[in-house]
């Protein structure tokens, strides 16, 4: 396997997702299926290759420094499951 | 061993990934828009300015600056991190290998500046409400840099005078107003400790919620004693984020928002690579204004400042610019750089203002003093009608009048008052023509206090030796 049942618990509680034990099960053998297929590249010489930061050739896409008008708070709000007082209400977070 | 990490908004109009405004304040939720708020479909343009800031920075403290760099993802759930990850800079920052000269007991030390990379700040969480947590979005995507220090710094006194330069330079290049009480300068530190001619690096504790550059230097006092004595009674440090208790002057552990640091940094796809070209970085290196070292030379052998007075003056570049504009109207440096150093900065400190927040401006300064060298104020009224300036921002000619300052030269007035002081201290009098001189001080005394420390010195002086010698 490459890949263990408790990475994919790791990864798992780290993307805020719960899984029985069956899924776990089988998301383990479906992920190692996939590492292994991405593993093939391993089998290239990379040695003299600068690691690929962006596919395309492109550098240096910029905006100027200019301020343009914000969303209406109305508009921002109008999806949001909670609100109150202008804001966005989450669950409380106590730090 | 202490390193710190410091994060500085930069002073942009707008922010790092879209044209919302980076106006400090404003009504939650006002600031924003689809990108900031990472709503789907939305893509982010990076700010060309934060580029350029960032650079200057770096330029202006040594750095090498990256020919090649890039935006990553950091990912972590919270709900100030509207996208559920920061676009930050991982292994290619735009700057590394910086450092800052600090002067510890008359002795130079270079600490090391490991790197500066941009980001964008997270919103706000406002905890008011009892059954949830409200989020202002108004500060999401304002753009940050973080420097990251070496751990270079081995006594808080150290790291104190790190962040004083660091401000400063920071604020001389104008790449961010430093305010500390509007976060837009942030101080996280790391600190450890081992045995005197230990190699081995102790376990780091991570410090936060300091507020001030004085809380940075307590809170790593209190935390290297409690460490050393953790390990003396035979214990063990255990790796930890702990947060400065200001009121109770103690570090207590803190719990983490996130249990597994465990960031999953990957390229951000959204945004292409950064370029600096030399012809670029050259450009940005020639917009730097003068840095303080250097004005502080300059200050010295154009204005004569001694060495003290001109690093006071210049380790602020608005405190400088206060001054020389000030000597402009005033031809007398020296005597600009005490008030500067004295009452101006006494009443700031007493009231927690920059010197930008204050009402009084150079000219005013200009006109205080050449009120006391014309004879209408003394200096020590000069203090009282300064401060009357410093509280209402009244010119000072209308602050002597109203409170009815002005000093009493009329030799007539002050000879009539001077003569009801001697009559009615005839033991003072004795006293001074047996030949105690200190009786003198005395009388001089009896006269301020009589005209409210209005009466002119040299003529009180002048009339009292003038009446007692009769």
């Amino acid at each position: 396997m490459a890949i263990s049942r408790s990475e994919v618990e790791h990864v798992a509680k780290l993307a805020r997702l719960k899984f029985s034990q069956e899924e776990i099960e089988e998301f383990t053998v479906q992920l190692s299926k996939i590492i292994d297929y991405v593993n093939k590249l391993n089998e290239l010489d990379t040695e003299n290759v600068e690691p690929t930061a962006h596919i395309v050739p492109i550098y240096n896409v910029f905006r100027e420094d200019e301020v343009k008008p914000s969303m209406d708070r109305d508009k921002i709000l109008m999806n949001a499951l909670y609100k109150e007082n202008g804001c966005f209400k989450v669950p409380k977070i106590i730090e | 061993m202490i390193g710190l990490e410091v994060h500085a908004e930069l002073l942009t109009e707008s922010k790092i990934f879209c044209s919302c405004t980076t106006k400090f304040g404003g009504e939650p939720n006002t600031h924003v828009c689809p990108v900031c708020l990472g709503l789907p479909g939305t893509l982010p343009v990076l700010n060309k300015k934060v580029v350029e800031y960032a650079v200057r920075a770096g330029l202006a403290l040594n750095c090498t600056i990256a020919n090649f760099s890039k935006m990553d993802r950091k990912n972590y759930f919270y709900p100030d991190l509207p996208k559920a990850y920061q676009i930050s800079q991982y292994d290619l920052p735009l700057c590394s290998n910086g450092y800052v000269e600090i002067e510890v007991d008359g002795k130079v030390k270079k600490i090391g500046i490991k790197r500066i990379h941009i980001e964008e700040d997270a919103g706000k969480l406002l905890h008011e409400n009892t059954d949830g947590s409200l989020v202002d979005y108004n500060r999401a995507g304002v753009p940050l840099i973080e420097i990251v220090s070496e751990p270079d710094m081995s006594t808080p006194e150290e790291a104190y005078q790190y962040l004083t330069k660091l401000k400063s330079i920071l604020e001389y290049t104008e790449v961010s107003d430093c305010k500390m009480q509007e976060g837009s300068l942030r101080v996280d530190t790391n600190v450890s400790v081992r045995p005197v001619g230990s190699t081995e690096l102790g376990t780091k504790i991570e410090l936060k919620n300091l507020n001030s550059f004085k809380a940075v230097q307590k809170a790593l006092e209190y935390e290297i004693k409690r460490q050393v004595k953790v390990l003396e009674e035979g214990g063990t440090i255990v790796q930890e984020t702990r947060r400065w208790n200001e009121s109770k002057g103690i570090t207590e552990p803190m719990r983490t928002k996130e249990e597994a640091h465990d960031y999953r940094y990957f390229p951000e796809p959204d945004l292409v690579p950064i370029i600096v070209t030399d012809e670029w970085k050259e450009e940005i290196r020639k917009s730097l204004p003068e840095m303080p070292h250097h004005k502080r030379e300059r200050f010295i052998a154009e204005y004569g400042l001694p060495e003290y007075d001109a690093k006071i003056i210049t380790s602020s570049k608005k405190m400088a610019d206060f001054f020389e504009k000030c000597v402009l109207e005033y031809d007398s440096p020296k005597a600009v750089s005490n008030w500067l150093m004295g009452e101006f900065s006494r009443l700031m400190n007493e009231t927690g203002k920059e010197i930008d927040e204050v009402p009084v401006t150079p000219q005013m300064l200009a006109k205080l003093l050449k009120l006391i060298d014309n004879g209408v104020i003394s200096g020590s009224i000069a203090k009282t009608v300064f401060e009357e300036m410093f509280g209402t921002g009244k010119e000072p000619e209308v602050v002597v009048e109203e409170k009815g300052l002005k000093q009493i030269a009329n030799e007539n007035e002050l000879r009539e008052i001077i003569k009801k002081v001697i009559a009615e201290n005839p033991k003072s009098v004795e006293d001074y023509k047996n030949g105690k001189e200190k009786a003198m001080g005395f009388l001089v005394g009896q006269v301020m206090k009589a005209t409210k420390g209005k009466a002119n010195p040299q003529l009180t002086n002048q009339i009292l030796k003038e009446e007692l010698s009769k």
